[in-house]
């Protein structure tokens, strides 16, 4: 479980997140959904510790990482799988090179356990015989579970996505959805996932965090989404005529 | 107060390059990779400019002093010292500020804005020791070399020019060249070269480690480490001369 208590964050003057308290539970694929530019990245980042609160904490099972020691912080990294908003894997180095860093850097284990474990995670994400091609060589969304694979290498408790599926075609954006929620099932993780896809929301939103202008405005359910009259939320959520068409149906 | 800032924030930055850096089998692979992508690939353009530089360097040299009463091996000696006090070790790395420095700020800097530096950091790994550390390595050990080539060629693109155009004979420069040598001058040079290759790398990669926004900012960023590290080099240039030869 992890827990966000009072996050306030603002870049130069500039209030980004203010207050925002959240709860994200283990073994459930949790969303954070809100529009571009709410401070959902800003947000995600805080709760890994790449920026840090201007006051608030974030608590991983009751452990405090806001107020951990820099040691400390770094043995609790190890438990902390994410995956960013354009993939950033590695350009110099091939899709297995990419996977194997995380080992590379923080296992002792032989070249060929390394090698082992790479393939163990790319056939998790459906992904075979693209070992030694670089990046810049496979389509978006392989990148992506390349990077999914690396963000698991070393058995997360953790995962956090930051808009896994943006920048593809509605099939591949499902399909690595329901990756993304299998993998945090079989591995009892608790996972973090930014959006702003509906087809998302509604698929694997288990547990849902609504940001807006920095602020939490509605948490629950893709079923109370519904039935709440938040406005904001259904601005945001009943946008396209499409599933403002699925909710006047029900 | 820009200045300040950036000089502050450059000494912190110094220091953690040299923090907590990861495994000794990784940081030796990651260094040898920098010197084939750093140094070894700079070897061609150093000879070319070495040569052409020391051709012209002689026959300045040549036109500057003719008259009846200064011998010739003079222009050798001539050509000689300006190679190997300033030409090899300051024009060399000015240059290579320009190829090395500029690769290195838009590397880091790319990775800065695709967010490949947050995966290190996410990681627990220390970015600025892990991508800076082995390219200082790098040059630091490479420059030294690409001076020592850079003085070898200069001199023999100074024969070559003396000889071709019938300026001065080959048994007057070759003497020329040996006359009242001083090692030391070798050894300063070096010197030199130690504290240029590291002001490059480190400059360098500060600009691009602190690259915000997205490519047209590491275009910024590019260019930057290349103005900055090539102003300090001559700044250093002139502080190391004084210290060292006064
Ligand atoms: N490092 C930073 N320095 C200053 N301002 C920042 C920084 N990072 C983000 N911001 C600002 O914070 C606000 C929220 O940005 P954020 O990236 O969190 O939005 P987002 O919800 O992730 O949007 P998107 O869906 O487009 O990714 C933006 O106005 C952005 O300009
Ligand atoms: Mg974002």
């Amino acid at each position: 479980m992890i827990e966000a208590v009072d996050i306030c964050k603002s870049f130069d003057g500039n209030q980004i997140l203010e207050n925002v308290s959240a709860t994200f539970k283990t073994g459930q694929t949790n969303l954070i959904i809100g529009q571009s530019g709410s401070g959902k990245t800003v947000f995600l980042k805080t709760l890994v510790g790449l920026h840090q609160p201007d006051s608030g904490s974030v608590f991983y099972d009751a452990r405090n990482f806001t107020s951990m020691s820099k040691k400390e912080r770094i043995e609790a990294r190890k438990e902390i799988g994410m995956l960013f908003q354009g993939s950033a894997l590695f350009d110099s180095q091939t899709v297995e090179e990419n996977v194997r860093f995380p080992l590379d850097v923080f296992t002792t284990q032989s070249l060929e356990e390394r090698r082992d474990r790479v393939n163990a995670c790319l056939q998790r994400v459906n992904l075979e015989n693209v070992n030694d091609l670089f990046p810049s060589e496979i389509s978006g969304g392989m990148q992506k579970r390349v990077a999914i694979a690396r963000a698991i290498a070393l058995n997360p408790r953790y995962l956090f996505c930051d808009e896994p599926n943006s920048g593809l075609d509605p099939k591949t954006a499902i399909v690595i959805d329901e990756l993304i929620q299998e993998i945090t099932q079989e591995y009892n993780m608790t996972t973090i996932v930014n959006t702003h896809d509906m087809n998302s929301v509604f698929a694997i939103g288990e547990n849902i965090v609504f940001i807006y202008e920095g602020k939490k405005h509605w948490e629950g359910t893709s079923e109370d989404i519904f039935d709440s009259d938040n406005k904001a939320l259904n601005d945001f959520i009943f946008a396209s005529k499409f599933f403002k068409k699925i909710k006047d149906h029900r | 107060m820009a200045f300040l800032f950036h000089l502050g924030r450059y000494a912190l930055f110094v220091r953690e390059v040299f923090r907590r850096p990861v495994k000794h089998r990784l940081l030796l692979t990651q260094t040898i990779k920098e010197m084939d992508v750093l140094g070894i690939s700079s070897v061609g353009i150093v000879v070319i400019i070495s040569f052409f530089m020391g051709a012209v360097i002689t026959l300045q040299t040549a036109y500057n002093i003719e008259l009846p009463f200064i011998p010739k091996y003079t222009i050798g000696l001539a050509a000689r010292d300006s190679i190997l006090l300033e030409f090899s070790s300051t024009i060399v790395s000015l240059i290579l500020a320009g190829k090395v420095g500029s690769h290195i700020a838009s590397e880091i800097g790319t990775m800065r804005v695709t967010e490949q530096i947050d995966v290190l950091d996410v990681m627990g790994i220390n970015s600025v020791g892990f991508l800076v550390l082995p390219k200082v390595l790098a040059m630091v050990f490479l420059l030294p070399f690409l001076v020592l080539i850079s003085m070898g060629i200069g001199i023999i693109g100074g024969w070559s020019a003396g000889t071709l155009t019938g300026v001065v004979p080959s048994n007057d420069f070759i003497y020329g060249i040996q006359y009242a040598f001083i090692p030391f001058y070798i050894v300063y040079s070096l010197i030199k070269a130690l504290v240029f290759a590291f002001l490059i790398t480190t400059i360098s990669g500060y600009w691009g480690y602190y690259t915000t926004g997205g490519s047209l900012e590491v275009g910024h960023s590019s260019t930057r480490a290349v103005v900055v590290s090539s102003i300090q080099i001559l700044l250093f240039n002139l502080l190391l001369t004084q210290l060292l030869l006064a």
